[in-house]
């Protein structure tokens, strides 16, 4: 690996050649990285690219098979997370390690509470997690509890206990994935500032519009190697050409079905939501999503936009309104009922309310057709079982066998399996919440061919995401969301981010400032 | 892995190989593997073969049905908690279910005077009942399992000591055949142990509510959006696991010969235990009825041979609780291979 210019810095972390396999899987083939003091040093790759299993090498998690990990410039074992521990090196994993119901004084120090004469001196701990806190910026009392914090709260108290670690190295897995675009401001801020002290940072991260702004140097993985050492500065489309191996040519390769689609495109309204209502969370929502057709809902966070799709597949109850699909009205509060009308929901967090992460990828794929495969009470697993295999092939999930467990997969693939169980009940209308979201870029171009497969054969999508070009390249129809009320309709050519935010923030909103659909990084 | 440039670089043809050229080495790490994957099972066999050579009296056809009936009546309570398990809970009112069960065995057929098969049926129904119950308080009251079958344990034991007076009830000589052999050897109890756990394994793999304990043992959130009716499937969970406490109560009622209040007491941590030991996880979402099987033999067999070796009921009790240790300690080692 030859680097431009001189070392300006000491050296606090390099690794040379790390391979690492599991059962079925190469993980790391030969990974190359080093860290100087004082650096961000961002990390990329698609998801699967192995960038989660060489911090958990360089975390103590996993034990390299072969190559070695270099400490300044001495030969490490990093055994285990204490080792890492006293080499300087702290994670802050995507999640976060915190007990919710302790104080955050108690999860900065947790292990490692200040004694006096055995017992632990609230006192002084208290006090030392203010200093602590000062210094990354948060204004919170180190006796809150941290199920009290938010994302972001939580997210500086791990930093806070990364720093009272004396951590010289400090490892971030996707910090900015679950902040707001005003939260992003503030942590980029507290990472220059540890940068400034000579801390180095492996920053990992999927926003390439981000790099510029808070990176020195990248690594890109590949397929678990270390392709390519680039600076921060390098073009975009370089960036996504090192990781996937080829440049995509469009990112949102929308195909409109409306216009062309045989038959669907003529658009019978198949989801109809009228007036719908929930005390103090969404009020007056109505819309409709026509056959072949891919309707957005843009808005902030908060605005209330997964909590109407919620209730309008049954998932949690509304106080009035009423949801039509294809013409049949819904009994409300009945997951089951949707189902049978042909209404499929793809949920935000897809490990949490997805997947059964331990199950194979054939039992995720047969779940909402389980009572469809029952005859006489009795299931027909092998029924099931062909069903599972014919609609993973159809949609490319790439796994080692029907048996994998979910959990092993990528992101992208564990959610075409997500997808796939509602196709394979014939689902005529999917609302997808948040699709792509944690999904590196060649797997979402896969979930966007998927959707205009979906339309083209006449069904009708309702997409929600936080990610505004997405919402923008991929949607007929998009409903920009703000404070529980649909404030806008904006037909595809209207659609623009300056029309979708202006909508987002409403003029009846004074005060709403946090915004995590603005682009990010500019 | 997105987009692939090279497919089949990331997927090892053969999983958990160490791709060693060596075959021998090969056949080894696969017996391994199968061995590690049922563990449970070869525990079991290994106690079988130990005690076979130490002790001259075990291994016979006699003592083998012997260890057969004590199995049983754990057997099937552990069958009906494996489902409680599997789907994310847990039912600690089995023992008390059980012996509810049995006295109203013996006051539908002696006090009611009713004929034997529809006390049977009315007992089954009790059983059934409280396990009804338990559902309702767990899905529509929304109590944790922990505390409605705790709740249960006490009140369905109350139960039996109310029905009964608190006297054993001996039950009438038509009864006396389920605890006793068919053909001179067979015995009645081992029978019903085979049937409840074929029963159970078809319920766990094959029906809608088995394939949903998985689901809502592995994710309930999911299970819940992928169209599961997760509280109507409580109620089923719950009211089978009370059914299987019942047949279990009705085949100790009458292995004894008389319906006693205090029956079965602390079965239900044998049950849990013979569950556990059999490879279920306390999470949820992994368990099956024929490691439930070999759990309760494990126990069964553990307790005859201490007893062929003159070891002390107090003695038996330190080696049970160092079993179940290293069952799950064993079982927590293998799966973080």
């Amino acid at each position: 690996m030859t680097t431009p210019d001189p070392p300006p810095a000491r050296e606090l972390l390099r690794t040379e050649g790390i391979r690492k396999t599991f059962p079925g899987v190469v993980a790391l083939d030969g990974v190359d990285f080093d860290l100087r003091a004082g650096e961000v040093h961002v990390l990329l790759g698609e998801n699967g690219a192995g960038k989660s299993t060489l911090i958990k090498v360089l975390s103590g998690t996993y034990r390299p098979d072969e190559g070695r990990v270099l400490c300044d410039g001495r030969t490490v074992r990093i055994a285990d997370a204490e080792a890492a521990e006293k080499l300087g090196i702290a994670t802050i994993h995507q999640e976060f390690n915190l007990v919710p119901h302790l104080s955050v004084a108690e999860n900065i120090f947790l292990g490692r509470q200040p004694r006096r004469l055995g017992l632990v001196d609230r006192r002084k701990m208290e006090a030392d997690a203010k200093v602590l806190l000062d210094r990354v910026g948060i204004t919170a009392s180190p006796r809150t509890p941290v199920g009290k914090l938010g994302i972001a709260g939580r997210q500086m108290v791990e930093i806070a206990k990364a720093l009272s670690l004396r951590t010289r190295i400090l490892i971030m897995d996707e910090p900015t994935a679950v902040l707001t675009a005003e939260e992003v401001n503030r942590l980029f801020a507290i990472v220059r500032k540890l940068r400034a002290e000579g801390v180095g940072i492996v920053f990992i991260t999927h926003h390439l519009e981000e790099i510029p702004a808070i990176g020195d140097r990248v690594t890109v993985l590949r397929d678990g190697r270390s392709v390519g050492q680039v600076p921060a500065g390098t073009r975009q489309e370089e960036l996504v050409r090192l990781m996937v191996g080829r440049s995509i040519e469009q990112q949102y390769p929308r195909q409109a079905a409306p216009a062309q689609g045989a038959g669907a495109g003529s658009g019978a309204p198949l989801l109809r939501v009228t007036g719908l209502r929930r005390q103090g969370v969404f009020d007056n929502v109505s819309f409709e999503v026509r056959a072949g057709e891919v309707v957005g809902i843009a808005g902030l966070v908060g605005a209330g936009r997964t909590e109407v799709v919620r209730a309008v597949f049954g998932a949690d109850r509304y106080d009035a309104g009423r949801v039509e699909v294809s013409g049949k009205r819904l009994p409300g509060g009945d997951v089951w009922a949707s189902h049978s009308a042909g209404l499929g929901l793809v949920p935000e967090d897809r490990k949490g309310q997805g997947l059964l992460p331990d199950a194979s990828v054939s039992e995720n794929l047969g779940l909402v057709t389980l009572r469809e495969a029952s005859k006489g009470g009795l299931v027909d697993r092998a029924g099931q079982r062909r069903a599972a295999s014919r609609i993973a092939e159809r949609l490319g999930v790439r796994m080692a066998g029907l048996d994998q467990h979910v959990r092993t997969l990528s992101g992208g693939n564990q959610q075409k399996v997500v997808i796939g169980k509602w196709l394979l009940a014939n689902s005529r209308v999917l609302i997808l919440d948040e699709p792509t979201r944690g999904i590196d870029v060649g797997a979402k171009v896969e979930i966007y061919q998927l959707i205009n497969e979906l339309t083209a054969s006449g069904h009708a999508v309702l997409m929600i995401s936080s990610d505004l070009p997405e919402v923008l390249g991929m949607s007929d129809r998009v409903l920009v969301m703000s404070q529980g009320r649909i404030a806008g309709e904006l037909t595809a050519r209207e659609a623009t981010q300056d029309a979708v935010m202006a909508l987002a923030v409403g003029t009846s909103a004074p005060g709403t400032s946090e915004m995590e659909d603005s682009p990010r990084g500019h | 892995m997105a987009i692939d440039t090279q497919p089949g670089h990331r997927l090892d043809k053969r999983p958990g190989g160490k791709r060693g050229p060596n075959p021998a080495r090969r056949v080894v790490e696969d017996t391994g593997r199968v061995l590690q994957d049922n563990g449970a099972l070869v525990a079991l066999l290994v106690l079988v073969l130990v005690l076979s050579f130490w002790t001259s009296n075990f291994f016979t056809a006699t003592n083998l049905l012997n260890v057969g009936v004590q199995a049983a009546v754990t057997a099937i309570l552990a069958f009906g908690v494996t489902f409680a398990i599997v789907s994310g809970g847990i039912d600690l009112s089995v023992g008390s279910v059980a012996a509810f069960s049995g006295v109203m065995l013996g006051w539908f057929t002696t006090t009611q005077g009713m004929p034997v098969f529809v006390g049977v049926l009315l007992a089954i129904l009790s059983g059934t009942a409280c396990g009804l119950l338990n559902g309702i308080l767990i899905s529509y009251g929304k109590l944790p399992p922990f505390i409605a079958t705790l709740a249960m344990l006490s009140a369905a034991r109350g139960l039996a000591q109310v029905v009964s007076e608190g006297s054993p009830v001996v039950l009438p000589d038509s009864l006396s055949w389920i605890g006793k052999t068919i053909g001179e050897w067979l015995p009645v109890p081992v029978i019903v142990m085979i049937v409840m756990g074929l029963l159970a394994a078809l319920v766990l793999n094959r029906t809608y509510s088995g394939r949903s304990m998985y689901a809502i043992g592995g994710n309930e959130e999911a299970a819940h959006l992928s169209g599961i009716r997760v509280r109507r499937q409580k109620l089923v969970i719950y009211t089978l696991v009370g059914a299987f406490a019942a047949v279990a109560g009705i085949v100790l009622a009458s292995r004894l010969a008389s319906a006693q209040p205090t029956a079965a007491e602390g079965y239900e941590l044998d049950a849990i235990a013979a569950v556990v030991i059999g490879g279920a996880s306390l999470a949820g979402g992994v368990g099956k009825a024929s490691g439930t099987l070999i759990g309760a033999l494990i126990l069964a067999v553990l307790r005859n041979g201490l007893n062929l070796l003159d070891v002390s009921a107090f003695w038996q009790q330190v080696v049970i609780g160092v079993v179940i240790a290293l069952a799950v300690l064993l079982d927590t080692l293998r799966r973080r291979a």
